[in-house]
C-alpha cells in the first residue's frame, strides 16, 4: 500500500492535496465557528458615527435603525441633521462613497445645542414626553411634575409635541469658558468682500499702514 | 561651560524690548476697586470663602483652592466685598465668569503674616501644601497650579526655571531677574528642596538680557543654581524647547516633562514661592510689562492682581484719540482684549497699547504656494501646511496623525508665512473642534446606551403584556371549554358538592405539610416538656387537617 503511494507520483499528489485540503478546511472551520461575529459589524461602525440624538428626523426610529438601513443601501448618509456635515463626511469615508450635502428634506443643521425644558408650574403631570423620550431623559411620575435631565437630554425635540399643555420648550444651551473654543478664521472670501479699492497688494497695506 | 542644543526651526522677530527697560520697576496704582476671578489658572475655578459685605486685609484668603487641581485667590488690598458676580475676564472669549470684587479703603492693611525663615527643617509635603494655598500659579503664561507640578510622579533630576522670555517686548522676568535676583535663585532653591533636591538646577536666560544675566550671576555665586545663557531665538521659552536646549532631552509626544524627571518653573513663580513660604506672603502682584506707542510711558510695574485694565491705563496715561486694541500677552501669542474693565491677573505678563502702525492690522490671507517656510521655522518639527489642509477639510484623523496637539500655538509658523495665513488660527480652532467631538463622543456613547436600554425595556414589557394575555386567554378558553364538557346543573343541585378549587387545595396541602416538617424540627429541638407537648398537639391538628384536605381532593378527582 505504502510501496503504491510513493511509487505513484498522481496518487502521492492527489492524496497529499487532500490532506492538505482536510487540514485547512478544519482549521477554516474552527475558525469561523470560534471568532464568529454576532450582528452586521457595519451597522455597528456606522452607529458609532451617528450622533445618537435619537431624533428620528431620518425618518427611522432612532440612529441604530438609520445606520441599518444605510448599511442595507436603503437610506442615503445625508439624512442627519444633528450630525451635520461632519457626520456625513465620517460616513462617506468609512463607506467609500462621495460626501453630500444634507439633505434638507429631513432638516437643518444646526450649531446650536439645545436641551428640552420643562416649565415645572405648567405640567400636569401626564406622563406623555416621557413615554416620548429615547433616552429616558425625563424624570416624573403620573401627576407629578416631570424634569429634564439635562445632562442626559440629547435635544431630539421629541417631547415637544406630545406635551398636550405645550410647557416644553427647547432652550440653547448657555456656553461657558469651559465649552468655548477658538473660531475658524474668516475664509478669504469672506475678508475679499469688505476690500476697498488699491487693497488686494499686500504692498498697498503696508503703504497705507506706514 | 555647560553645553547647550538648539531646537528645530524659530525665528527671529524684532524684539522691541528696550522701550519697556529705560525706567526701573515701578510700584503699581491702587485702584478702587479690584476685581478677582475665581480661575486665574488651568483648573477648577476656586471656592469663594467671603460673604459680600465682609471686610478683608490684603493677602487674606477670599477664595480656596477646590480640589488638587486648582489655586487659591487672595485679596490684593484691604477693602470691602461689594459683590461676587459674573464679571468679563481676560480671556479671548470675552466671556463674563465668576469674580469677587473688592472696594479698596485707601489704607492697604496687611494680614498678619507667617514667614518660615529656615524651610530646611519642614517636609516638603507641607510646603507644597503652603504654595497651594498662596494661590501660586504658573506665571510664564499658562497659569498651571504650582503645587500640581511640585508632586511629581517620578524623581526628578533637573529643575529648570525659565527665564527666557523669548517673545518681543515683554520684559516682566527680565526686570525681576535685574532687579530681585536674589529672590529668584532662593526661590529655585526652596522650590529644588521641595523636590527632592534634584542634581541639576539650571536657571535659563536669552543672551539678550547682558544686565539680567550678570545680576543672576552675582545672586547665584555660592549656590546650586547654574545661570546657563544661550543664544535668542523664539520661541526658547517654550517648556519644551527650553528643556531640548538646556538637556538636548525631547519631551516625547503626549507627555510630560516630568516624564524625562525634569520640572520647569518660571522665574516669576520661584520668586513667587519664595515670597509665600520664606516671607509668607501669597501671590497678590505681579510684574506687568506695559509698552506700546500708544501709552505715554513705558515700563515694568509690579501691579495688584485684580487691578482693572482700563485703571491702568489711566494710571499711566495714553495718547490722546481713541485706543485702538489692547493685546494682553506678547504680540506673538498673546490676544486682544474684548474689554478693558478685564483685570490684570496671574497670568498678566505684559499689555501692548500699540498704534495702528506699530501693529498693524492683518493683511488679506492669499493661498498657501507651499512654500514649507513654516515647517522650517516650526519648533515642534511639524508640517503646518499639511495642517492647514486638514483643518480646513475638518479632517480630524489626519490632524491627529499629524501631530496637530504637540503644537505649542508659538505663532512662527504664521510670521513667516509669505500667503500671511493666520495658521495658528486653524491648529486652535481645529483643536477646539476635536476636544468637542471628543466630548460629544462620549455623551452620544452614554445616549445610545441608554436608548438600547430603554429599547430592550420596552420590549420586555410588550413580551410580558403578551405573556400575560396569552395566559388570560388560555386560562378563559380552558374554562369555556370545561363548561361545555360538564353536564348542564341539573335541577338538584344542591345534591352535588359544592365544585371545590383543586388548586387552592393542593397549595393549602403543601403549606401544612411545611408547617409539618417545621414543628417536627422544633420539637426535635425542644428541651423542655411541657413545650415539646404543645408542639406535638399542634402537629396532631396539622395532621387531622392535612388528611381531611386529602380526602376531599380525592373525592373531587374522583369526580371529574
Amino acid at each position: 500500500m505504502i510501496a503504491l503511494i510513493t511509487d505513484n507520483a498522481v496518487i502521492f499528489s492527489v492524496l497529499a492535496l487532500a490532506g492538505l485540503a482536510i487540514t485547512f478546511g478544519a482549521i477554516l472551520g474552527a475558525a469561523s465557528e470560534r471568532f464568529r461575529v454576532e450582528g452586521d459589524p457595519l451597522v455597528a461602525q456606522i452607529d458609532q458615527l451617528l450622533p445618537q440624538t435619537q431624533c428620528g428626523q431620518c425618518g427611522y426610529p432612532g440612529c441604530k435603525p438609520y445606520a441599518t438601513a444605510i448599511a442595507d443601501g436603503q437610506a442615503d448618509i445625508n439624512r442627519c441633521p444633528p450630525g451635520g456635515h461632519q457626520t456625513i463626511q465620517a460616513l462617506a469615508d468609512l463607506l467609500g462613497v462621495e460626501a453630500k450635502p444634507l439633505d434638507a428634506e429631513h432638516g437643518v443643521e444646526s450649531e446650536q445645542k439645545k436641551v428640552a425644558y420643562i416649565h415645572e408650574d405648567l405640567c400636569i403631570g401626564c406622563t406623555k414626553c416621557i413615554q416620548a423620550c429615547p433616552v429616558d431623559a425625563i424624570l416624573g411620575a403620573a401627576k407629578q411634575m416631570h424634569t429634564v435631565i439635562t445632562s442626559e437630554c440629547t435635544g431630539c425635540d421629541l417631547c415637544v409635541e406630545p406635551c398636550p399643555v405645550d410647557c416644553i420648550d427647547m432652550i440653547p444651551v448657555a456656553e461657558g469658558l469651559a465649552e468655548w473654543r477658538w473660531k475658524l478664521p474668516p475664509s478669504s472670501r469672506e475678508l475679499v468682500k469688505n476690500l476697498r479699492p488699491g487693497d488686494l497688494i499686500a504692498s498697498d497695506h503696508q503703504d497705507r499702514a506706514a | 561651560m555647560r553645553q547647550i542644543w538648539n531646537f528645530h526651526g524659530g525665528i527671529h522677530p524684532p524684539e522691541n524690548k528696550t522701550q519697556s527697560l529705560g525706567q526701573p520697576l515701578a510700584e503699581g496704582p491702587l485702584p478702587a476697586e479690584l476685581v478677582l476671578p475665581l480661575n486665574m489658572h488651568i483648573g477648577a475655578p476656586a471656592r469663594p470663602v467671603v460673604q459680600v459685605g465682609d471686610r478683608v486685609l490684603a493677602g487674606q484668603r477670599i477664595a480656596d483652592s477646590s480640589g488638587g487641581f486648582s489655586a487659591a485667590v487672595h485679596a490684593s488690598s484691604s477693602g470691602e466685598v461689594i459683590a461676587i458676580e459674573d464679571r468679563p475676564i481676560s480671556h479671548p472669549s470675552g466671556l463674563a465668569t465668576t469674580c469677587i470684587v473688592i472696594r479698596t479703603d485707601g489704607l492697604d492693611q496687611w494680614v498678619d503674616a507667617n514667614p518660615l525663615a529656615n524651610y530646611r527643617i519642614e517636609d516638603p509635603a507641607r510646603l507644597v501644601e503652603l504654595l497651594r494655598q498662596a494661590g501660586l500659579a504658573g506665571m510664564g503664561g499658562a497659569g498651571f497650579p504650582t503645587a500640581v507640578k511640585l508632586q511629581p510622579r517620578k524623581v526628578v533630576d533637573t529643575l529648570i526655571i525659565n527665564g527666557t522670555e523669548c517673545e518681543p517686548y515683554i520684559t516682566a522676568d527680565h526686570e525681576l531677574m535685574r532687579s530681585q535676583p536674589e529672590e529668584v535663585v532662593r526661590g529655585a532653591e526652596l522650590l529644588a528642596y521641595i523636590l527632592g533636591e534634584p542634581e541639576h538646577i539650571l536657571i535659563g536666560i536669552e543672551d539678550n538680557k547682558p544686565d539680567a544675566i550678570e545680576a543672576m550671576q552675582r545672586a547665584a555665586r555660592g549656590s546650586r543654581a547654574e545661570i546657563v545663557v544661550f543664544p535668542t531665538k523664539y520661541p526658547s521659552g517654550g517648556e519644551k524647547q527650553l528643556i531640548q536646549i538646556l538637556t538636548g532631552k525631547e519631551v516625547p509626544s503626549g507627555g510630560l516633562p516630568a516624564d524625562l524627571g525634569i520640572v520647569v518653573q518660571n522665574v516669576g513663580t520661584a520668586a513667587a514661592a519664595w515670597d509665600a513660604i520664606v516671607r509668607g506672603r501669597p501671590l497678590t502682584s505681579r510684574i506687568t510689562t506695559l509698552v506700546g506707542e500708544n501709552l505715554l510711558h513705558m515700563g515694568n510695574v509690579r501691579v495688584r492682581i485684580g487691578t482693572p485694565v482700563q485703571s491702568l491705563l489711566d494710571w499711566i496715561g495714553t495718547q490722546s484719540g481713541a485706543i485702538d486694541r489692547v493685546i494682553m500677552g506678547g504680540p506673538m501669542m498673546g490676544f486682544a482684549l474684548p474689554d478693558l474693565q478685564v483685570p490684570v491677573v496671574k497670568t498678566t505678563n505684559c499689555l501692548i497699547v500699540p498704534s495702528t502702525a506699530e501693529l498693524p492690522e492683518p493683511p488679506i490671507p492669499q493661498p498657501c504656494i507651499r512654500c514649507g517656510n513654516c515647517a522650517e521655522a516650526c519648533p515642534a518639527s511639524l508640517l503646518p501646511q499639511q495642517l492647514l489642509w486638514f483643518a480646513q477639510s475638518e479632517n480630524f484623523d489626519k490632524l491627529k496623525a499629524h501631530n496637530l496637539f504637540d503644537c505649542i500655538e508659538c505663532g512662527a509658523c504664521s510670521y513667516v508665512c509669505p500667503s500671511n495665513i493666520p495658521l495658528v488660527q486653524y491648529y486652535r480652532a481645529a483643536k477646539g473642534q476635536i476636544r468637542e467631538a471628543q466630548k460629544e463622543k462620549l455623551t452620544s456613547d452614554r445616549a445610545r446606551e441608554r436608548f438600547e436600554a430603554r429599547q430592550q425595556r420596552l420590549e420586555r414589557e410588550a413580551e410580558e403584556r403578551k405573556a400575560k394575555r396569552e395566559a388570560r386567554m388560555a386560562a378563559a378558553k380552558a374554562k369555556a371549554e370545561e363548561a361545555e364538557s360538564s353536564p348542564a346543573p341539573s335541577t338538584t343541585a344542591d345534591e352535588t358538592p359544592p365544585q371545590i378549587d383543586t388548586g387552592g387545595v393542593e397549595r393549602q396541602l403543601i403549606a401544612l405539610k411545611d408547617r409539618l416538617d417545621k414543628l417536627q424540627a422544633k420539637a426535635d429541638a425542644a428541651d423542655n416538656e411541657d413545650l415539646r407537648n404543645k408542639i406535638l398537639a399542634q402537629m396532631k391538628s396539622t395532621e387531622v387537617k392535612i388528611a381531611k384536605l386529602e380526602q376531599q381532593l380525592a373525592t373531587t378527582e374522583g369526580q371529574s
